[in-house]
C-alpha cells in the first residue's frame, strides 16, 4: 500500500493528467521527467493530456495481484492518446467481447482500489468506450 | 581486454525446495562450480538476484554468500536487473577477468520464491514494472506479456497455437534435462486448455515460481589452456536498457533492448546469426521467445511464430532455441536464470549435454531480459 505522500505526489498525473512537453523537440512525457529521452533538452512546460483515444492492446486480468483481488476479472489495455501519448489502465464498462484493438475510448476518472473496507481510496484514470 | 573463458559450472535440482535456505541452494551450485573448475579460491564473486529482500527478507549477500560458500574475505558485488540479474552478474564477472582486475571470479544467481505466498511473489516480480504508471492499474506479469502477445497476433497473424507450442518444445527438451523443475512433455491441447491467466495467455504459457541457483567459473583463457576440460570462450558481450514501462516503447511487440544487446554481442564476437548454432533465450512467456526469437535476427519480424511451428528452433532444427527447457520447464529463479543459460551453453559446447545434445555445437548464445524489456543482456561463446 502506498504511503500518503507516495500517493499524494501522484496525483497531478492521476487526477489532472499533467504531462511535460519538451519546449525543445515537443516531446511529451507522461509522467513528467527531467531529462528528454528525444533530444536531452532539460526544458518542459506543462500541458494536459488529450482525454480520448484508441486501444493499442488489451488483456483480461484474471490472476490479480492482491489489492484488485475483489475486481478480477478486469481489462487492462494501451491506449493511445490523440496526440500520440501511451498509457496503461484498465477499460471499464465494457463487455469483454466486445474489447478490440483500434476501439474508441476516452478517460473518465474513478476509484482504482481501495486498502480494505474502512482504508483509504485511491483514484485515478480508467478507459470506457467513447 | 583479456579474452575469457568459463573453466567450471555447477547447478542443482530446481524445483520447490521447501527444505533448503537460500544459502543452502547457492552453496550447492557454488561447489558444483568450483569442484568442476578445480579451484579452491577466486579473486572476486558477483551474484545476481533479483528479491531477496522481498522474497526471503534477506539482503547484504554480498556478506552471507561469501561466508557460506568459504570464500570471505572474497570480493564480493550483488548485481540486480530485475530477471536478467543472473546474465548482468555473468557481465559483470566478465569485465572483471577481462579487465585484468580478477584472474579467477565466481558468477553465481540465485533466488528462493516459495518462501512466500502467491500474492507477495507476485507482488516481488511486479517490482520489476512501473510501480507508478503500471502495476498502480492492475497489471501483472503475465498480463503485460499477453499486452505483447494481443498485439503480435493482430499485427503478424500469430496464432494461439503457435505459442503453445513454444511451451511444447520446451517441455520437450526440458524432458531430457534432469535438473529441470518440470521434466516431462506436455501437448498443445494441454496448453490450449490450460486456466487462463491474462488473456490471450493460459497458464501453461508461464513460466513457474522456482528455488534455485546456479554458478560458474572464469578466468582468462591462458589459465583454461592450462585445464584438461575443453574450452568455451566468452566472444561477446552486450546490454541495452530501454523504458520500463511497456507503453512508453516505440513498438510494443518488438524487444529492441534485446535488439541492441545482440547488435553490440555480435560485433564483439564477429558473428552474425547464420553463425549461432544454438541460443537459450528467456521465454518467461511463450510470446516472450517469439519476440527474442526476431529481435535476435533468428528470423525475420514477425516470422517468430511460424518459425516455430516449421520446426525451425526445435531441438533437431536448424537453429535449437532452449535445449535445456527453458525458463518454461527448466524454472525460472529469476536472478539464477541468466547463469543457468550459460552453464546450458557451456555444457553444449564442452559436449556434455547427454540426449539433448546440439551436435557439433560450436557457437552458442545465451538472452536474458528483465521485466517487459527493459533490461537485456546477450552472451555468445565460441568452442575454444
Amino acid at each position: 500500500m502506498p504511503t500518503p505522500s507516495r500517493y499524494w505526489r501522484e496525483i497531478p498525473q492521476r487526477y489532472r493528467l499533467e504531462a511535460a512537453k519538451c519546449k525543445n523537440c515537443g516531446f511529451i512525457a507522461f509522467p513528467p521527467r527531467q531529462i528528454c529521452p528525444r533530444c536531452h533538452s532539460r526544458s518542459f512546460e506543462t500541458i494536459v493530456l488529450p482525454e480520448a483515444g484508441k486501444v493499442v492492446t488489451y488483456t483480461i486480468i484474471r490472476v490479480p495481484p492482491q489489492p484488485f483481488s475483489d475486481q478480477a476479472p478486469y481489462a487492462v489495455g494501451i491506449v493511445e492518446l490523440d496526440n500520440g501519448v501511451r498509457l496503461t489502465g484498465q477499460i471499464v464498462d465494457c463487455p469483454f467481447e466486445d474489447l478490440k484493438i483500434g476501439q474508441r475510448v476516452k478517460i473518465e476518472f474513478r476509484k482504482i482500489y481501495q486498502d480494505g473496507d474502512a482504508g483509504v481510496i485511491y483514484y485515478g484514470y480508467k478507459f470506457v468506450p467513447e | 581486454m583479456r579474452e575469457v573463458a568459463v573453466i567450471g559450472v555447477g547447478m542443482n535440482k530446481w524445483g520447490e525446495h521447501w527444505e533448503k535456505p537460500l544459502r543452502q541452494i547457492f552453496t550447492e551450485a557454488a561447489i558444483l562450480a568450483l569442484d568442476d573448475a578445480g579451484v579452491d579460491k577466486v579473486d572476486s564473486m558477483i551474484v545476481g538476484c533479483m528479491s531477496s529482500g522481498l522474497f526471503v527478507g534477506q539482503e547484504h549477500l554480498t556478506s552471507l554468500l561469501a561466508d557460506y560458500t568459504g570464500l570471505a574475505p572474497v570480493a564480493a558485488a550483488r548485481v540486480e536487473s530485475a530477471c536478467a540479474s543472473g546474465g548482468l552478474a555473468l557481465r559483470t564477472g566478465w569485465t572483471e577477468v577481462a579487465s585484468g582486475l580478477s584472474d579467477v571470479v565466481l558468477v553465481g544467481g540465485v533466488e528462493k520464491m516459495t518462501d512466500v505466498n502467491g500474492n507477495e511473489a507476485t507482488y516481488a516480480l511486479g517490482t520489476a514494472a512501473d510501480q507508478e504508471y503500471e502495476c498502480y492499474h492492475g497489471i501483472t506479469f503475465p498480463g503485460l506479456y499477453a499486452l505483447i502477445a494481443r498485439a503480435h497476433m493482430e499485427k503478424y497473424g500469430t496464432t494461439r497455437e503457435q505459442l503453445a507450442m513454444v511451451a511444447v518444445k520446451n517441455h520437450a527438451n526440458g524432458s531430457l534435462n534432469p535438473l529441470a523443475q518440470y521434466p516431462f512433455k506436455i501437448s498443445v491441447e494441454a496448453v490450449l486448455s490450460s486456466v487462463m491467466v491474462a488473456d490471450p495467455l493460459r497458464i501453461l504459457d508461464c513460466s513457474p515460481i522456482t528455488d534455485g541457483a546456479a554458478a560458474l567459473i572464469l578466468a582468462p583463457v591462458e589459465l583454461a589452456r592450462k585445464l584438461k576440460k575443453p574450452i568455451v570462450k566468452i566472444i561477446g558481450s552486450g546490454m541495452a536498457t530501454d523504458t520500463i514501462a511497456l507503453s512508453a516503447r516505440k513498438e510494443i511487440t518488438w524487444i529492441e533492448s534485446t535488439y541492441l544487446a545482440a547488435k553490440k554481442a555480435y560485433a564483439m564476437a564477429g558473428k552474425t546469426p547464420q553463425d549461432i548454432n544454438l541460443v537459450e533465450v528467456h521465454d518467461c512467456f511463450t510470446i516472450a521467445e517469439i519476440c527474442v526469437m526476431e529481435a535476435l535476427g533468428l528470423v525475420e519480424k514477425g516470422k517468430g511464430g511460424q518459425a516455430v511451428e516449421a520446426g525451425l528452433t526445435a531441438l533437431q532444427g536448424k537453429i535449437p532455441v532452449n535445449a535445456s527447457g527453458g525458463l518454461k520447464a527448466k524454472g525460472h529463479p529469476v536472478g539464477a536464470t541468466g547463469v543457468a543459460q550459460a552453464i546450458e551453453i557451456a555444457k553444449q559446447l564442452r559436449e556434455e549435454a547427454g540426449p539433448r545434445q546440439v551436435k557439433g555445437a560450436r557457437v552458442g548464445m545465451t538472452q536474458n531480459m528483465g521485466g517487459s524489456g527493459g533490461s537485456s543482456i546477450v552472451h555468445i561463446f565460441e568452442k575454444g
